[in-house]
């Protein structure tokens, strides 16, 4: 998650005070992701050190400071809105490692270490629609915040279904050689 | 109150080598207002519990019990007439009678348990208010959208006293947001009292539910346990 950027969008709006920043972006974030006072100034810092915000210096330092955004941070912020994040390299995801590493280990019931997995999964995502059902009707960034992570555990108990399924097939075919995953070729995408 | 319980049931099909066992020694319990998802691979006996839940098929062994009624120990009279008058079947192709208006599909199960036609019509009205679908009441099915015919079927399978929901796939043929649609009516109707069971293959829908039960090769494997309170919520990582 880029909290540059995101500071830079609220900034967009209008100039505002480090306090400020840092409220409102927990607000557009449906509160899910809370940033500590450091990190926004640390931040705010940086941004400032690169000439992509100023702050007003006539008012007094630190919390009551004003920042605003410059025309090289508004470039800055529309690149990076029009640019997809790099999603070319799988993630080193420790729940793929974990059934991988089942496979190698004996008298491990994979099938059973999936439905593990599946069941917190489906938990979660409980969760998740418990708390929509209840706040998200009026609050269209909670909403998405909660769609946004609904998908993504959705994805994973979908993966995990299909290497159920895969697991079952080849319970019933011949065993092929369990090289190591063949992983190495990297995706190239124009973004 | 539990309204429906399955003790030990068992379904098989075919005869010896051939005989496929599609569930069991299932148990499961609903209790009144709860709504529980049935997930598992295809094959793994969801359709089955439904039907068998719902009568339109018999166990080979086990009891099934609705609203405090022993199916295996009524006659099939009864057994139809409990079907009939206690349980709603949603289906992913909605199975609405086309030449019927979505009022009059909804008000049919009343006017067959023998309520007059304007009686049935204006209960059928109120669950169709209750449900936002007021202005499509006096439509045909081909003129309602894909997710407004399955919340007509919905509306049509909790009408009158109907208190438990049995539903395949209710969204199978759905896109997201009118998925989430039926699923948000099934929520409420289950708030307002009635049981539901889902069969879906869909992690995303059965989040909705209180409970979600994995079936694995016709056995219960496994279970969700219910998701904690607003106020447990408050102070995790999720709140």
């Amino acid at each position: 998650m880029s909290v540059r950027h995101a500071l830079l969008a609220l900034l967009v709006e209008s100039p505002k005070y480090g306090f400020q920043l840092r409220q409102e972006f927990e607000a557009s974030t449906g509160d899910v992701w809370p940033l500590n006072v450091g990190q926004v100034y640390t931040t705010l810092q940086r941004l400032e050190h690169a000439e992509l915000i100023a702050s007003d210096d006539s008012f007094v330092e630190g919390p009551q400071k004003v920042f605003q955004i410059t025309e090289s941070g508004k470039t800055e912020l529309f690149h990076w809105l029009n640019t997809p994040p790099d999603m070319t390299a799988p993630p080193r995801d420790e729940l793929v490692i974990k059934v991988l590493s089942a496979l190698r280990v004996p008298d491990v019931n994979v099938t059973d270490i999936i439905q593990v997995h599946r069941r917190y999964v489906v938990e979660l995502m409980q969760q998740w629609t418990h708390l929509k059902e209840d706040e998200a009707e009026a609050d269209l960034t909670f909403s998405l915040v909660v769609d946004a992570e609904l998908f993504r555990l959705d994805a994973i108990v979908r993966w995990l279904d299909a290497a159920d399924g895969r697991l079952m097939r080849a319970s019933l075919e011949p065993r092929a050689t369990t090289s190591a995953p063949q992983l190495r070729r990297r995706l190239t995408t124009r973004r | 109150m539990s309204y429906l319980e399955l003790h030990n049931v068992s379904r098989s099909y075919g005869e010896g080598s051939t005989m496929v066992h599609a569930l069991r020694d299932v148990n499961l319990s609903v209790e009144q207002g709860s709504f529980v998802a049935i997930m598992g691979p295809s094959g793994s006996g969801k359709s089955t519990l439904l039907t068998i839940s719902g009568s339109l098929e018999e166990p080979t062994s086990g009891d099934v019990v609705v609203n405090g009624s022993n199916l295996t120990r009524l006659s099939a009279n009864e057994r139809a007439r409990l079907r009939r008058q206690t349980i709603g079947y949603v289906f992913q192709d909605f199975n609405l009678l086309p030449g019927l208006t979505a009022v009059e599909n909804v008000a049919l199960p009343l006017e067959l348990d023998g309520f007059s036609a304007k009686r049935s019509r204006s209960t059928a009205m109120e669950v169709l208010e209750s449900m936002d679908l007021v202005d499509r009441a006096n439509h045909f099915p081909d003129q309602l959208s894909g997710g407004e015919r399955q919340r007509v079927s919905i509306a049509r399978a909790i009408v009158g006293e109907r208190h438990l929901l049995l539903a395949d796939e209710p969204s199978g043929a759905l896109d997201t947001t009118n998925g989430e649609l039926v699923m948000r009516m099934i929520h409420a109707a289950c708030k307002r009292g009635v049981a539901a069971v889902v069969v879906t293959h869909d992690a995303h829908l059965a989040s909705w539910a209180d409970r979600v039960v994995f079936l694995r090769d016709g056995r219960v494997v496994d279970q969700t346990v219910p998701p904690p309170s607003a106020e447990a919520l408050a102070g995790s990582p999720l709140s």
